[in-house]
């Protein structure tokens, strides 16, 4: 069954067209890799996905479901949870605080039992605080659970909005670049995780990266984009010995080997 | 110093401390900003006073009315322009609340610009009841910031984008504080109408309005005993100065520009008065000091 379905899509930007007709299907359990040179339009794709942009042509189907004039939040709460390239934490809040916010949609207490503090108040926050600490463990950030988001280096914001993500329960889970600003050992170890939460929690994954190590060795198949347009799609080996590939990302390097 | 006047000056701060509360919730934790509460304090001092008078309705029921009738009415504002990005609140309520004002100012039922007099003062706005009013909502404040709903409403004020993509519906919870934050004001209303015995629609000003905000700015976004400290210390100040009445004001502002400059974040900048964290920075002193002195030992030493 697929997961994600994009028909068609595109994306224009006033004159400029961000994402040309794209379209690809995601299967579930697959860890799906989107790939391309700078300014391709993948984190377009992803705002499209999450409803931050509106689409200009075309459709997008989660489980069989249209994606149309919806609110990011409901997105969110279909089952879609992302991270962001330019991080996005709640910088003020702690590593903990964080994560157990995200847990929210796991109660369903009102706010008059919170003033009354009766019912299922404490008993659901008892389970989202067990389940907060659950996720901080599983991606290593138990030891960091105190300190405040943004004094965090680089490499542990990027896990702490996978674990803010994961809160959600999601059943589809978009990474964009959560390799970036991570040394070659962290970005080996995260593609570890990366596949050890898809088991899991029964997860699909859309990844944008543009670790090469990481995308060939994580991802079941990867879709290329180039300007907005739709490259090729395969396997990682099949992506590897693509001609057009090659000329996209190579191409481009030899040149920049020519001017120095 | 007599009693009276100080038990005055200690009501005038529970008038206040209501409508700071509320705005504590919207901006120090919704991170929303008003200019118009003092339009909400004026909804609700003008529907609990015709209330008592008119009607002859008991004084704490008068007050929720009051306070009920300035949450429908930031309902109505919320719902107009809490979709559009922050600013536009910002704008709306600062027209909200300057159109309250002369809207009063022309109705005749509510005394027009003369306001409404004769409002009983007796065993209403008493030091006793506007103590146990702002301990219920402290209580209540408080059990909603130590809940999913608050730390939903500071999800919002620290990224609201990402807030947004882990399933808080903003809007929803904009409104929530909002409505919030007017339920208070209008309380507030009411109780200050019924301790004065009289108001004019001039008292509820842009100038009122501004000066809620900036006490809760003053003792600290996103910390409710910092609100209350505030509170407490902003309203005795100028009373105290009184008596050099025209640099009252002058100092006054100086000590806000002190607060702001030496501490940015406000007096207790997001964290809370508790005697867990007095310990905890006494013991932090202590180790200072200890270091401190191990230190000029090891360079005694050496
Ligand atoms: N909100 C916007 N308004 C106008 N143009 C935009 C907007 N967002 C993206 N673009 C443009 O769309 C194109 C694709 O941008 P996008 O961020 O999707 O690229 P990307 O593939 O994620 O690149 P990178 O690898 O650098 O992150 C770029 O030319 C960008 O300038
Ligand atoms: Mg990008």
């Amino acid at each position: 069954m697929n997961v994600l379905s994009l028909n068609n899509v595109t994306k224009r930007f006033g004159g400029l067209t961000a994402v040309d007709n794209v379209s690809f299907h995601i299967e579930q359990g697959e860890i799906f890799g989107l790939i391309g040179p700078n300014g391709a339009g993948k984190t377009t794709i992803f705002n499209l996905i999450t409803a931050i942009y509106s689409i200009t042509e075309g459709e997008i189907y989660f489980n069989d479901k249209k994606l149309q004039r919806k609110k990011p939040y409901e997105i969110a709460n279909m089952g879609v949870t992302r991270t962001f390239q330019n991080i996005r934490l709640f910088k003020k809040l702690t590593a903990y605080e964080n994560v157990l916010t995200a847990c929210h949609k796991s109660a369903d207490y009102n706010i008059f039992s919170s003033i009354m503090r009766i019912g299922k108040f404490k008993l659901q926050e008892r389970y989202l605080k067990n389940k907060t600490d659950g996720l901080l463990k599983l991606m290593g950030l138990w030891d960091y659970k105190d300190i405040v988001a943004s004094n965090l280096p680089y490499g542990l914001q990027r896990k702490l909005e996978i674990a803010r993500a994961l809160a959600l329960d999601p059943k589809l889970l978009l990474l964009d670049e959560p390799a970036a600003g991570m040394n070659p050992e962290e970005t080996i170890q995260l593609m570890e995780l990366i596949k050890e939460i898809r088991n899991k929690f029964d997860l699909t994954v859309l990844i944008i990266e543009h670790h090469m190590d990481l995308i060939m060795g994580v991802c079941d198949r990867i879709f290329v984009l180039n300007f907005g347009i739709p490259l090729a799609l395969g396997t990682p080996k099949e992506i590897q010995e693509n001609k057009k590939v090659i000329e996209a990302y190579l191409g481009k390097e030899e040149k920049t080997y020519a001017e120095d | 110093m007599s009693w009276d006047y100080v038990s005055g000056i200690l009501i005038l701060s529970g008038i206040n401390l209501m409508t700071v509360l509320g705005l504590s919730l919207l901006t120090g934790f919704t991170g929303l900003f008003s200019f118009g509460h003092a339009g909400f304090m004026a909804i609700g001092a003008y529907m609990a006073s015709s209330m008592t008078m008119k009607y002859g309705i008991p004084f704490f029921i008068a007050l929720l009315i009051g306070g009920v009738s300035a949450m429908l009415v930031s309902l109505v504002i919320g719902k107009l322009t809490l979709n559009l990005k922050g600013d536009y609140f910002c704008i709306a309520t600062l027209g909200f609340g300057e159109a309250t004002r002369l809207i009063l100012d022309n109705v005749q039922y509510f005394g027009g610009a003369r306001g409404l007099s004769s409002i009983p003062t007796q065993g209403t706005t008493t030091l006793f009841n506007v103590i146990i009013i702002n301990i219920v909502a402290v209580f209540v404040l408080v059990s909603i910031i130590r809940s999913r709903h608050g730390r939903n409403m500071v999800a919002i004020r620290e990224e609201e984008l990402a807030a947004q993509t882990i399933g808080i519906d903003v809007f929803k919870y904009k409104m929530m504080a909002l409505a919030i934050s007017a339920l208070y004001a209008g309380i507030s209303g009411g109780l200050l109408a019924h301790y004065l015995g009289y108001i004019q629609p001039i008292m509820f000003k842009m100038v009122k309005s501004t000066e809620l905000t900036i006490i809760v700015i003053f003792g600290g976004l996103g910390s409710v005993s910092g609100s209350v400290i505030g509170t407490i210390l902003l309203t005795f100040l100028p009373e105290i100065l009184r008596s050099f009445y025209n640099w009252r004001l002058v100092i006054y502002g100086a000590a806000v520009i002190l607060i702001m400059i030496t501490r940015p974040q406000g007096l207790m900048g997001g964290k809370e008065f508790s005697i867990k964290s007095i310990i905890k920075s006494a013991k932090k002193f202590i180790n200072f000091v200890r270091q401190r002195i191990g230190n000029k030992k090891e360079e005694v030493k050496s």
